[in-house]
């Protein structure tokens, strides 16, 4: 047999999801001794890809290959005695077991079942790569990293030599995510085949060894890492050289519109995870809000909302532009009371169709979620959210069969259209997005920034958050940077850079803070 | 006092080991993630089924045998009601219907069967018996129960009031102690995760239904051929005991081991309102008796409020407890 | 190539979802179901019976079909047993899983038997008739307010709860009933001679008011949920809470407000079993149609039409089953393994509406 060159590998693999399709004649592979980064923005099929090695999901069409020998890889299972492991952004771990338990959960078919031992070969794992890791404790007691410690702890401990890796940094701090490199740089050094999924472009240059490119669900190419620049990089993976140029207008009439102050939130466990922020939303400019995902974003628009508790000593006060010398305390009051009040705040919040839209309904019934209760009328008015739905369809150009489809059967580029449509249309005075480009094509993402200007323009306080820090640095006029649930100074747009927004993600500036 | 004390107890176990067997076979089930709200019709299912069998080898052979008899008594409810679970299994696991509704159709069949073959052997009569097969389930543990009242409460009921104590303390250690085990546990709070880590989670699923729908079904047998001294009567009383394991498995929080003394004491309540008179030396009006059989149900209520509000998550049901799992959803 | 493969085959069969299955598609798939567990029964009969499968079809026909008198009284049941339906529609379509229909009818049964024997010859019968109907509601709104309360409160689960609230229920009816019956040996008619508290014949029927009733309500449930801005907000809460509270809903009040209503009809289809069919009560009563209701409620997707529909097929398939027991001597517990084997097959049809199933080698099938 000749010798294999790729530990695995798959060619012409094509999978949908009804009419989604999410990759299309896809061929790629890993060589043993190697660390293959998987780049590509969000919703570029990376995930799915992987998925299919792992056994989770199975290809409509095209081969896997494990050291070159035609393979199906029916259910997670194959995939594990195949020596594949996998560790998935959303954590595959039960709740109310211990670190141990899980552990054993993996342990292969012929090993004596005993729960010491799982223990201690777990404990010599963990001594092995300095993980901090309490094998008795309860997942549900775990932070997320000590959550993803776990997770690797498990794949090691089931020995696999082809680790796939899912966004692995994506909540770990920058000593952790060193930590994890050591790691993974180790796992090569020993001969195993690792790949790392991420849209991070400086991991992929500090830890991989070849980077595959994934576009739209189709396989771009690969290129030797010595040989990639962030901008070589970002071409490939968008398709253009993205010169962003994105509209960014000076403000005019700048005024304040929200004024927050010692906004500290506290969440169900009781752990701080807004610390005592304050800052101002000012009409006719857009406020970026930067971090790493996890530090708060959430609960600070959703507190503004009106839809997190929060400490007693936090004031958000709104400025109507009728009576700017009034402010409305919006602490305490419902997202009802706030609407009641004529305080026109939209929300475009990061879970689309789990929060921002009924996913079973079609656009119509959507265009009503937050109106549908005025008027003195027991009864619902259809005909105005149906018409408002038929102009968003056709200014946004939303695509779908009717307006009654149900809008989980759109794609992700037009249930945002349908949302931030929605949202646009109730004539915000302040508008919040969340991760408002998240897995669009380029072309929408575009659409949307144009939208978020124009509302800009109008006079509207908008409030970006975003993960993109190019984007941000191109679009906002001033960038909150959260960290760790505090507000880690407020730069200005135009003049800050990306290293210094990047800085102040990870590591809090004490001495600077205003 | 003291004599009515010892018969309420004589009175309360047989009674908590019929629920006992439904309950520990509905945990088992549980713990997979699927909830049976069919474990009345698979009692009746199992209870037919031993009975049906009982009566044909009685009424077939010349000398029937106690010992023969018992043991295809078992081997056709257990049978039986695993066909019973099997259907459940099939449609909820393989083709994804919803469980609660599937767990209430299969209810609805097994009592129809059990109770339309039922008529058939009652052939007219208000009951039938199978009196071999009573006397071999019934059969107390000889001497012992004879040392005076200690003994009459711990020793005289029939050799399936121990097997049902065994069989807690088995499962308790097959749920915690054994690789099985804790790939079923894990089926039931995160199939996901199951999944991925390799378990078939299909086939837990089936096992464990298929196995505890054979559990309930005991507890079904030991109702027609102990509890009811062999007796055949198209009563509904079979199905309001399902629902009381169904109780007694919150009750339990998915414990089996809780459910030796959990059992006993849904015994206890439910004839309390026999013994309580006597015990307290007051004579309670007729209607009263209604009212006090309540309390096992008022009770689980009350467990069931508490264990939401308490939160604790060991006490929770299983986390995926009543959904269909599908690999590819998104 | 001759390697050995350890995992070299597609499996057998495998399953993806299916999306946008039109609507000739769906009753296709139902009408097979229903035919095959048809010829399942068919074959049951045959070979328990020995009997010809389709005169005992027909037979069965004639359970409903006969004559008016059989007609009418299939409309009988399949009112009560549509009321519950209609009853549990919306707690249904706010995923709250309202197991305590039987209950709910039990109290509000109570109620208005209670009412019945104790005002009945002291209140004019207009009044008696609206405190029954008041009494029996607020009965059965009470009995789901409680578990309503605590799901909305501490999100205990609603399915056991209220299953548990059930048995209550019928404790307290057979209290009620031992004491109201005295020295007799059993209830009985109620009112037998003053008759106060009976709905009045028309068109012949007794119960033809139940009929109207639920027509009535079939219609107004439909509206309810469809037009009107609670409906609205019982479908938001029931498809995410998140969303729900994102658009201003007070989930705990929807919750409570949708299960009350659930509860309240309940309790009036207590008052007509009461007042337009049985004239007494007993812990039978209910007659597990809050379980059956179940089942109605869920294939019918909370469109009170196809409620009646379904409903009636059940209701068809049991008395069909009475009119076989009947004329060959059977017993009618044929009737729930008949309505067992339909439900079977009807809940797994609904596999092949939401999912396809590909074989192997089926590799490049379009979708």
């Amino acid at each position: 047999m000749a010798q294999t060159e790729y530990a695995v590998r798959l060619e012409h693999v094509t999978k949908t999801f009804g009419s989604v399709v999410a990759n299309k004649d896809v061929s790629l592979g890993v060589r043993r001794g190697e660390i293959l980064s998987l780049l590509g923005e969000n919703g570029s099929g990376k995930t799915t890809l992987m998925n299919m090695i792992a056994g989770i999901y199975f290809p409509d069409e095209g081969d896997i290959y494990v050291n070159d020998e035609p393979l199906t890889i029916r259910s997670p299972r194959d995939a594990l005695d195949l020596g594949i492991g996998m560790i998935h952004q959303h954590f595959k771990l039960v709740d109310v077991f211990t670190a141990t338990e899980n552990i054993a959960l993996s342990m292969g078919g012929n090993e004596k079942f005993d729960l010491k031992k799982v223990h201690d070969k777990a404990r010599a794992i963990c001594e092995k790569y300095q993980f901090a890791l309490d094998l008795d404790q309860k997942v549900y007691e775990m932070s997320v990293s000590q959550k993803q410690t776990l997770e690797i702890v498990k794949v090691l401990y089931r020995g696999a030599d082809i680790l796939i890796l899912d966004e692995p940094t994506a909540v770990l701090t920058p000593q952790e995510t060193e930590r994890l490199f050591a790691v993974i740089r180790n796992m090569k050094a020993d001969g195993k085949a690792v790949i790392i999924i991420t849209h991070k472009l400086h991991e992929v240059l500090a830890i991989s060894d070849r980077v595959a490119i994934l576009r739209k669900g189709e396989y771009v190419g690969d290129i030797d890492t010595r040989d990639a620049t962030e901008a070589k990089l970002t071409e490939m993976m968008v398709g253009e050289k993205v010169e962003l140029n994105i509209e960014r207008p000076e403000p005019v009439n700048r005024v304040k519109r929200l004024d927050i102050r010692n906004l500290t939130v506290r969440n169900a466990e009781g752990i701080t995870v807004l610390d005592d922020a304050s800052f101002s939303v000012y009409g006719g400019e857009i406020l970026g809000i930067a971090g790493i995902s996890g530090n708060g974003q959430k609960e600070l628009l959703e507190a503004i909302a009106g839809l997190q508790p929060v400490e007693s000593s936090t004031a958000i006060e709104f400025y109507a532009p009728e009576k700017e010398d009034t402010p409305i305390q919006l602490v305490g009051k419902t997202p009802k009371a706030i609407r009641e009040a004529g305080i026109h705040l939209s929300f475009v919040p990061e879970d689309r169709l789990g929060m921002g839209l009924v996913g079973s309904m079609g656009m119509t019934d959507n265009m009503m979620l937050k109106s549908y209760g005025s008027g003195h009328s027991p009864l619902v008015d259809r005909k105005t959210p149906h018409d408002l739905a038929a102009t968003i369809q056709r200014e946004l150009g939303v695509v779908t069969p009717d307006l009654n489809t149900p809008v989980s059967r759109l794609s992700g580029g037009n249930v945002q259209k349908v949302l931030v449509g929605r949202e646009l249309a109730a004539n915000p005075i302040v508008l919040m997005t969340a991760y408002a480009v998240r897995g669009l094509d380029i072309n929408t993402s575009y659409t949307i920034y144009r939208l978020l200007n124009e509302q800009k323009k109008n006079g509207v306080a908008v409030i970006y958050v975003g993960e993109d820090l190019d984007v941000l640095l191109e679009l906002c006029d001033r960038i909150l940077v959260l960290c760790g649930g505090k507000v880690n100074g407020i730069l200005d747009g135009r003049k800050t850079t990306k290293e210094e927004v990047g800085l102040r993600m990870t590591r809090l500036a004490e001495e600077e803070q205003v | 006092m003291h004599s009515s004390l010892v018969a309420w107890i004589m009175r309360a176990i047989p009674f908590g080991t019929i629920i006992m067997y439904g309950a520990l076979g509905e945990i088992l089930t549980e713990k997979s993630g699927n909830l049976n709200l069919g474990v009345p019709g698979i009692m009746y299912l199992g209870g037919f089924a031993g009975f049906a069998s009982a009566w044909a080898y009685e009424n077939s052979v010349p000398n029937p045998n106690g010992a023969v008899s018992v043991l295809i008594a078992l081997f056709f409810a257990i049978v039986a009601s695993m066909l019973g679970g099997l259907i459940y299994a099939f449609l909820t696991i393989s083709l994804r219907a919803n469980q609660n509704v599937t767990g209430l159709a299969l209810t609805t069949f097994g009592m129809g069967v059990a109770n339309f073959f039922g008529v058939f052997i009652l052939n007219g009569a208000s009951y039938s018996a199978a009196p071999v097969a009573n006397k071999a389930f019934a059969a107390k543990i000889p001497v012992l129960s004879g040392l005076g009242d200690l003994g009459r409460t711990m020793f005289s009921y029939g050799f399936l009031a121990y097997a049902a104590i065994v069989l807690a303390i088995v499962l308790h250690w097959f749920l915690t102690r054994t690789r099985a085990g804790l790939n079923l546990r894990a089926v039931g709070e995160n199939p996901a995760t199951a999944d991925a880590a390799g378990i078939n989670v299909t086939l837990y699923k089936y096992l464990a239904t298929c196995i505890g729908a054979g559990i309930c079904g005991i507890g079904g047998l030991y109702y027609v051929l102990d509890y009811n001294q062999g007796i055949w009567a198209t009563t509904g009383q079979i199905e309001a005991l399902g629902w009381l394991a169904v109780a007694l498995v919150i009750f339990t929080t998915w414990k089996p081991l809780n459910a030796i003394w959990g059992a006993y004491l849904f015994g206890m309540l439910y004839w309390l309102y026999q013994f309580l008179p006597s015990l307290l030396g007051i004579k309670m009006a007729i209607y009263m008796t209604d009212l006090v059989q309540m309390l096992p149900y008022v009770v689980t209520i009350v467990v069931l409020i508490v264990v939401s509000m308490r939160k604790k998550k060991e006490n929770q049901p299983p986390a995926h407890l009543g959904l269909a799992y599908f690999r590819e959803e998104r | 190539m001759s390697q050995t493969v350890t995992a070299a085959h597609e499996p057998l069969l495998r399953i993806a979802k299916r999306e946008g299955t039109t609507l000739p598609q769906k009753i296709l798939v139902r009408a097979i179901a229903i035919l095959l567990a048809l010829v399942v029964d068919a074959l049951f009969i045959f070979f328990v019976t020995g009997l010809n499968p389709l005169s005992v079809y027909g037979v069965m026909w004639n359970g409903t079909f006969a004559n008016t008198t059989r007609f009418n009284w299939m409309l009988r049941d399949l009112s009560i047993l549509l009321c519950v339906g209609i009853a549990l529609a919306p707690a249904f379509k706010m995923r709250f899983w309202n197991c305590g229909g039987e209950g709910q009818i039990l109290v509000g049964g109570l109620v208005s038997a209670l009412i019945m024997v104790y005002l009945g010859s002291n209140l004019p019968a207009p009044l008696l008739f609206a405190a029954m109907g008041i009494g029996s509601m607020a009965a059965g709104a009470l009995w789901a307010f409680v578990p309503a309360w605590f799901k909305a409160r501490w999100n205990t689960n609603e399915t056991l709860f209220t299953l548990m609230m059930n048995y209550v229920a019928t404790s307290i009816v057979a209290c009620a009933t031992n004491i109201m019956r005295g020295q007799a040996s059993s209830l009985g008619t109620l009112n037998k001679a003053t008759k106060a508290g009976w709905f009045p014949i028309i068109l012949g029927q007794r119960y033809t008011i139940n009929i109207i009733v639920v027509f009535v309500l079939m219609f107004a449930m439909y509206g309810y949920l469809k037009y009107l801005k609670q409906g609205y907000e019982i479908s938001v809460v029931g498809e995410s809470e998140n969303t729900a509270r994102y658009a201003g809903i007070n989930v705990r009040k929807v919750t409570i407000r949708t299960m009350m209503l659930s509860g309240l009809i309940c309790g009036l289809c207590g008052f007509l079993i009461v007042a337009g069919k049985d004239q007494t009560i007993s812990t039978t009563s209910a007659g597990g149609r809050g379980f059956t209701a179940i089942i109605v409620a869920w294939l019918a997707k909370f469109n009170t039409f196809s409620m009646a529909l379904i409903s009636f097929l059940l209701v068809f398939l049991e008395r069909g089953a009475s009119e076989i027991a009947s004329a060959y001597s059977l017993n009618e517990y044929a009737a729930d393994i008949i309505t067992g084997i339909i439900l079977f097959f009807i809940l797994g049809s609904e596999f092949f509406i939401n999912y396809r199933v590909i074989p192997r080698g089926a590799h490049k099938e379009g979708k």
